[in-house]
C-alpha cells in the first residue's frame, strides 16, 4: 500500500494530498454525523485530468474512493469507506460557461447549488432545484443524490434540470452523458447517471438548464387549529386544479422552535401552518389568487395572512426554512427522515407518526413539503443518554416502513447513502436490486466508487455521539 | 412468430424461450416495431388497463399496453392530462411504445417531456427477470432511477410491464397565436426573446418556413390580458386560433403521419442548430417544437444524405416510420457507457438491435 500511496502523493502537491490525522479529520463524516471513518488518504484535484488520474490510480490499486462536495449528505452518502481515499471537489468549482441565449450554465461538480442562481439572476433566469443545503452544497453532489428541494411537484428534482455531464467512469474511462437538447434519441444513460449515488463514477462537468425567473409570487400563510384540517387544505388545493410552486407544512412544535429562532411573527397558538406560494405570470396569478382564497377560506382556516411585498413573502419562508435548525434547538440531537406519502395519506401518516413517538417516548416535529408528499419527521434524542440513539433510529426505521406502506418511499431527496440501505428491502425485491447491482457491476466491477452504499449488506462503519454538523449549528444549512 | 402475453409472466416465459424478442405496441412508429430475421413479436396489447388513479394524486399506474387514447379520455374526465404529449394518441399509441420510443410533444413545453413525467417502470430484462424501478409517488430517491432509463430505450433495455407517470390539471382554457415573421432568423430571435422571459407557454413551435405557433393556456379569466400582453411583447398581433379550430389544429398535429411522406424521423437539437439543419431541409416537411429542442421531419431523399447531415452537425436521430435498415441514425452518442448498461440488462442479447424487415 505504500509505494501505491507514494504514487498517489506524486500526482498531487503537498496542500492537495492530505494524509495526517489532522488533516483527515474534517473528512471522516458528513451532515449524517452518527457515522465516520478514517480515510487512507485525501485529494483536492482541481482539473478534470487530476480526478481521472487518482481514478486511474484507485482501478490500478483497487482502492475504493468517495467523491465528495460540502459534506452536506443527509444520508451519510460522502462518508469515507475505511482505508479508501476521500477525492474532494470543492476546488472544481468554476463556472464554465452561461449561456444566457440558450438558458444553460456548465459548471464544475464543486460550484455552489445558489450560487448557480445567482449568476443567472442578472438575465432573469434562475435553477430550480433549491435543497435546503443549498448555500453550500455543491452541484456535484446534489447531481449525485438527485436533490430535491421545496418545488418538486411542479419542477420535478435535479434530475430533470441537468442536460448533460462529462463523467469519469471507475475504469478511469471518460463519458459524455446527455447534450445541451431537452430530447434524446437513444436510453436516457444520463437520467440513469443521475442519483445513482456515486457508484457510477464522478461527474468533472454539469450542464445545467436555468428558467426564467415567474414575474410574480404569490404567497400565503394559513393557520389552522389541527394537523389533519391543514392536510385536507393541501387536498382541496391539489383538487381545485391549481399547482402552486411549493406547499409547505409546519406542525405546533415547529412553529414555536421557528418562531424563538427568527421571529417570523407566526401565529404561535395554531396546531399547524400551510405555506402555499403560486407563482406565474401576472394576470394569472391575480386570477389563481382568488380561486385560491375560496379554497382556503372554506378549509376551515382560522387566520390567512397574504404576503403583500417581497418582505412579507421572505419573512414567510424565512421561519420555515429556519424551522429545521431551530428545532434542533429543542433537543442536543436529532434524526431526520425524508419519507414520501401519496397526498392523500398524509393525514393518516401524521397521526401513524404521533402514535409512534408516543410509543417510543421521543418527541417528532414536523416540517414537510405538503406539495409532494415528502415528510420530514425530526426524531428528538439525547445521545448522552444511554439507548436513546438506538431507539430513535428504530423509530425512524417504523417510519420508513409506514411510507412504503402506505404507496410511498423510504427517500423523496436525501437518498439512501448509508443510513437507509437497510430499508431498501422495503422498497425493492431481491430482483430489483440484483438488477440494480447487476448494472452497479458493469460499470464497476471492483466496486469501487463509494463502496458501500445504496446497496443493502455489508458492515456500518463506527457510530459516534456527534451531535450537530457545525455548518448546521450555525444555521447555514438544515436537513431537509 | 407473434405472441400475445396478458401477464408479466407470460412475458418473462417469452424471453427465457425465444431467441430473440421484439415488443409492439400500437404499431404507430413500424420502424421500432417490425421485427428482424428470428425475431418473436411480443404483442403487448394483451397487457392493457389502468390499475391505479387517484386524481387528487396527479399519479397513475397502467399496464404498458395501454393506449395513449384510453388514459387521455380517463384523465381528461378528471380535468388532467399528459403534459409530455404523446403523438400518435388517435393512432392508437401506447403507453410503453411511447416510453420505449421516447417521444413528447409540443405541450412538452411548458412542464417537461416523457422523461420528466415517468415515475415507475416494471419490466422484463433481457434474463427473463421482472424488475421493478422507480415508485408512483411525485418524489422519490430511492434506487437506480430505471424509469429514466427506459424513456428512448426501444426495447433494448428491456419490455416494459407497468408504467407510473405524474399527470397534471389540464389548463381550464387554452388559446393559439400565429406570429409569421418575415425570415427564419427573425422567428429565432422571437423565440429566444419569449424562451428567456417570464411568458409561460404550453407550446412554443416553429412552423416553416418562419412562423411562430404559440400555444397559452391556464384560467379563462385571465387568458384575455395574458393574449394581450403576449402581443404586446412581439409587437405583432398574430392570427388567434380559439375554442374548436384551436383544439382540432393541435388533434392534427398529433398524428407525426400527416407531417409527409417518406421517413418520419425524430432529432432532438438545441435552437442554435436550426439555421444550419434549416438551410439542408428547406423543401423536407417538417416542425420544430418546444424552443426548438425537437424537430419532427418528414425525409423523402435517400436516407444517406440525412445520415451525413446529422453527423456533420454531430446530432443523432432516430426514425418512427418507413423503410430504413435500421432506427438509429446520425452519430452513436455515447457507445462506452451504453454498451456496458446494455450488457448487463441483456447480457444473451435478446433484444439486439433491430433490424428492420428486408
Amino acid at each position: 500500500m505504500n509505494s501505491a500511496l507514494g504514487e498517489l502523493e506524486r500526482l498531487f502537491p503537498p496542500g492537495r494530498f492530505l494524509v495526517k490525522p489532522g488533516q483527515l479529520a474534517p473528512y471522516e463524516s458528513d451532515a449524517l454525523t452518527a457515522f465516520r471513518a478514517r480515510p487512507l488518504a485525501v485529494v483536492l484535484p482541481e482539473t478534470h485530468e487530476e480526478v481521472v488520474q487518482v481514478v486511474r490510480w484507485s482501478a490500478r490499486h483497487q482502492v475504493p474512493f468517495v467523491a465528495r462536495g460540502s459534506g452536506t449528505s443527509l444520508s451519510g452518502g460522502s462518508l469515507p469507506i475505511d482505508g479508501g481515499v476521500v477525492i474532494g471537489l470543492n476546488r472544481m468549482n468554476k463556472l464554465l460557461r452561461l449561456d444566457v441565449l440558450e438558458r444553460i450554465a456548465v459548471v464544475q461538480p464543486g460550484f455552489i447549488n445558489l450560487q448557480v442562481s445567482s449568476i443567472a439572476a442578472p438575465y432573469g433566469l434562475y435553477y430550480a432545484p433549491d435543497p435546503s443545503s443549498q448555500p453550500v452544497s455543491t452541484i456535484g453532489g446534489n447531481l449525485a443524490f438527485n436533490s430535491g428541494g421545496a418545488h418538486c411537484l411542479k419542477y420535478g428534482m435535479t434530475s430533470n434540470h441537468v442536460l448533460a455531464a462529462r463523467v469519469v467512469l471507475p475504469s478511469g474511462e471518460v463519458v459524455e452523458l446527455g447534450s445541451q437538447s431537452l430530447e434524446n434519441t437513444g436510453p436516457d444513460w444520463l437520467g440513469l447517471f443521475v442519483g445513482s449515488e456515486g457508484l457510477m463514477g464522478i461527474a468533472t462537468e454539469v450542464t445545467l438548464r436555468l428558467l426564467p425567473r415567474p414575474e410574480i409570487y404569490h404567497t400565503v400563510l394559513a393557520a389552522y387549529d389541527s394537523l389533519a384540517k391543514a392536510g385536507d387544505a393541501v387536498a382541496a388545493v391539489v383538487a381545485s386544479g391549481l399547482l402552486p410552486g411549493a406547499m409547505e407544512i409546519m406542525d405546533s412544535l415547529a412553529i414555536e422552535a421557528a418562531e424563538a429562532a427568527v421571529r417570523a411573527g407566526y401565529p404561535l397558538e395554531a396546531r399547524a401552518l400551510l405555506i402555499v406560494e403560486l407563482e406565474g405570470e401576472v394576470p394569472q396569478v391575480e386570477a389563481e389568487a382568488r380561486h385560491l382564497e375560496a379554497v382556503i377560506r372554506a378549509s376551515g382556516a382560522y387566520e390567512v395572512r397574504v404576503a403583500q411585498n417581497s418582505d412579507e413573502r421572505m419573512r414567510i419562508w424565512k421561519g420555515r426554512k429556519a424551522a429545521f435548525s431551530a428545532v434542533g434547538r429543542l433537543s442536543p440531537d436529532y434524526l431526520v427522515q425524508d419519507g414520501v406519502v401519496p397526498r392523500s395519506q398524509l393525514g393518516r401518516a401524521l397521526s401513524e407518526i404521533e402514535q409512534l413517538s408516543t410509543r417510543y417516548g421521543l418527541r417528532v416535529a414536523n416540517v414537510f413539503h405538503a406539495g409532494d408528499g415528502n415528510l420530514h419527521p425530526l426524531i428528538l434524542y439525547n445521545g448522552r443518554v444511554e439507548g436513546e440513539l438506538p431507539r430513535a433510529e428504530e423509530l425512524a426505521g417504523e417510519i420508513l416502513k409506514l411510507c412504503v406502506g402506505l404507496g410511498g418511499s423510504i427517500t423523496g431527496e436525501h437518498g439512501v447513502g448509508m443510513e437507509k440501505k437497510a430499508y431498501m428491502t422495503e422498497m425493492f425485491s431481491e430482483t430489483d436490486l440484483a438488477t440494480m447491482q447487476r448494472l452497479r457491476l458493469a460499470l464497476d466491477p471492483l466496486e469501487l466508487s463509494n463502496r458501500g452504499k445504496m446497496f443493502p449488506g455489508g458492515q456500518a462503519p463506527a457510530r459516534v455521539h456527534q451531535g450537530a454538523h457545525p455548518r448546521e449549528k450555525g444555521g447555514v444549512i438544515s436537513r431537509e | 412468430m407473434t405472441l400475445r402475453p396478458t401477464h408479466a409472466e407470460e412475458v418473462q416465459e417469452a424471453v427465457r424461450s425465444h431467441r430473440r424478442v421484439l415488443p409492439r405496441g400500437g404499431g404507430t412508429k413500424p420502424s421500432l416495431s417490425t421485427p428482424g430475421e428470428n425475431q418473436t413479436v411480443l404483442e403487448m396489447s394483451g397487457l392493457s388497463g389502468v390499475i391505479e388513479y387517484n386524481p387528487s394524486e396527479y399519479v397513475f399506474v397502467a399496464r404498458a399496453g395501454t393506449r395513449l387514447a384510453e388514459v387521455e379520455t380517463l384523465l381528461a374526465q378528471n380535468g388532467q392530462y399528459l403534459p409530455f404529449d404523446p403523438p400518435f394518441v388517435e393512432q392508437g399509441a401506447t403507453l410503453g411504445g411511447t416510453v420505449a420510443a421516447g417521444l413528447s410533444g409540443p405541450m412538452r413545453q411548458r412542464y417537461g417531456g416523457v422523461r420528466d413525467f415517468i415515475l415507475g417502470v416494471q419490466f422484463v430484462d433481457g434474463t427473463g427477470s421482472l424488475v421493478r424501478g422507480g415508485g408512483k409517488v411525485v418524489k422519490n430517491a430511492a434506487g437506480f432511477d430505471l424509469p429514466k432509463l427506459m424513456v428512448g430505450s426501444l426495447g433494448r433495455l428491456g419490455i416494459l410491464t407497468e408504467l407510473a407517470f405524474k399527470v397534471f390539471p389540464f389548463p381550464r382554457a387554452t388559446s393559439t397565436l400565429k406570429v409569421a415573421f418575415p425570415t427564419l432568423q427573425d422567428t429565432l430571435e422571437a423565440l429566444y426573446k419569449l424562451a428567456g422571459s417570464p411568458i409561460e407557454l404550453y407550446a412554443l413551435d416553429i412552423e416553416p418556413p418562419s412562423t411562430l405557433v404559440l400555444r397559452l393556456g391556464g384560467l379563462a379569466e385571465a387568458l384575455p390580458a395574458r393574449l394581450e400582453r403576449l402581443q404586446s411583447f412581439l409587437e405583432m398581433n398574430g392570427e388567434l386560433l380559439q375554442r374548436e379550430a384551436e383544439t382540432s389544429y393541435w388533434r392534427g398535429l398529433n398524428n407525426l403521419g400527416s407531417l409527409g411522406d417518406g421517413l418520419l424521423v425524430k432529432l432532438a437539437i438545441t435552437a442554435d442548430q436550426i439555421p444550419g439543419l434549416d438551410k439542408a431541409l428547406l423543401t423536407t416537411p417538417r416542425r420544430y417544437i418546444s424552443a426548438g429542442n425537437l424537430l419532427y421531419l418528414a425525409w423523402e431523399e435517400p436516407l444517406e444524405e440525412l445520415d451525413a447531415l446529422l453527423k456533420s452537425q454531430g446530432r443523432s436521430g432516430l426514425i418512427l416510420s418507413g423503410p430504413a435498415p435500421q432506427p438509429k441514425i446520425g452519430l452513436d452518442l455515447e457507445p462506452v457507457f451504453g454498451h456496458k448498461v446494455t450488457a448487463a440488462l441483456d447480457p444473451q442479447e435478446k433484444f439486439a438491435d433491430l433490424q428492420v424487415g428486408s
